[in-house]
């Protein structure tokens, strides 16, 4: 095995591990954020590894370019209130649930390892234009053509669907009759009070 | 001879139960969002790393494109129903969100 390959795997691997139990275990969620940049980060690199060059660009634009800092905005708009307290409540039944998934995760991995053949799978050499931008552009407008237009139509949806549900109830009363506004006004208050009520 | 499939797939497994384990144990939305981002990224990698045992075509690498697709599009509508939630309750613990109880 390639001594420079391995030692490539195994940076790119530590990077994402180490990202993946910072964004689980960050109590601040901008830590949990970075983490999660450096988990992305560490696959771009092995996807480069695994000759998807067109997915790790991709990886690289869409999630650390768009994703994480969706995330970054929403924690900077919330502020401090973004951190939340732990508390006790059902704190065991959460930590027994989660050690269960980790036994049964591990215990099916060292079987898996256990009952494999005897030497690892050695990936094949790669052919010309594997995972090149125009083998799978090629691909996406031939064969996957309805799913992209279909995905297209999804993110328009989805873009639509965020701005509708996180814009909230407000009426702008500038366009709203003058008997409407006024009811606006009056009704106003009485939501407010109704969350004071309720925190 | 290049690095072997196996160690790709226990990479991803363990990013998966890691994400998992979050989801499971944390209580803060955004974390939890974050959880799952974490599980969509450990399924894009067996898939990319399948794709590379099987170079015939690429159907990994399609899937794995709009699945990262569908990951944007959940990031956005996720942390605006979090936002519309902290508008409601001033507050991002998932055990608040108990507006249908009852």
């Amino acid at each position: 095995m390639n001594k420079v390959e391995l030692a490539y795997f195994g940076l790119c691997s530590l990077i994402a591990l180490l990202g993946a139990v910072v964004t689980v275990g960050a109590k601040n969620p901008i830590r949990g954020a970075m983490g999660l940049l450096s988990t992305i980060i560490g696959i771009a690199g092995l996807y480069l590894m695994l000759a998807a060059e067109f997915l790790a660009a991709i990886q690289l634009l869409v999630y650390a370019g768009a994703v994480v800092i969706l995330f970054l905005f929403v924690i900077m708009l919330l502020g401090p209130s973004a951190q939340s307290k732990r508390d006790a409540r059902g704190a065991v039944a959460r930590y027994v649930g989660a050690a269960a998934l980790l036994v049964s995760g591990l215990g099916a991995m060292a079987l898996v390892m256990r009952t494999k053949s005897v030497t690892p799978t050695a990936l094949p050499a790669v052919p010309p234009q594997f995972g090149t931008i125009e083998s799978i552009g090629h691909e996406l407008f031939s064969t996957a053509l309805v799913p992209f237009e279909l995905s297209g139509a999804l993110l328009l949806v989805a873009v639509i669907g965020a701005v509708a549900v996180a814009r909230g109830k407000q009426v702008d009363p500038t366009l709203l009759p003058a008997a409407d506004a006024k009811s606006s006004q009056t009704s106003a208050p009485t939501a407010g009070q109704t969350k004071e009520a309720r925190s | 001879m290049t690095v072997p499939l196996e160690y790709f797939v226990i990479v991803a497994a363990a990013l998966f139960m890691t994400g998992a384990v979050g989801f499971l144990i944390r209580r803060n939305l955004l974390v939890l969002l974050m959880s799952i981002e974490l599980m969509l990224n450990a399924v894009n990698l067996t898939l990319v790393a399948f794709n590379r045992q099987y170079v015939g075509g690429h159907a990994g690498q399609i899937f794995t494109f709009f699945i990262i697709a569908i990951a944007a599009a959940e990031a956005a509508v996720g942390l605006a129903i979090v936002l519309a939630f902290f508008r409601l309750r001033s507050t991002v613990r998932s055990d608040d969100a108990d507006l249908l109880r009852n």
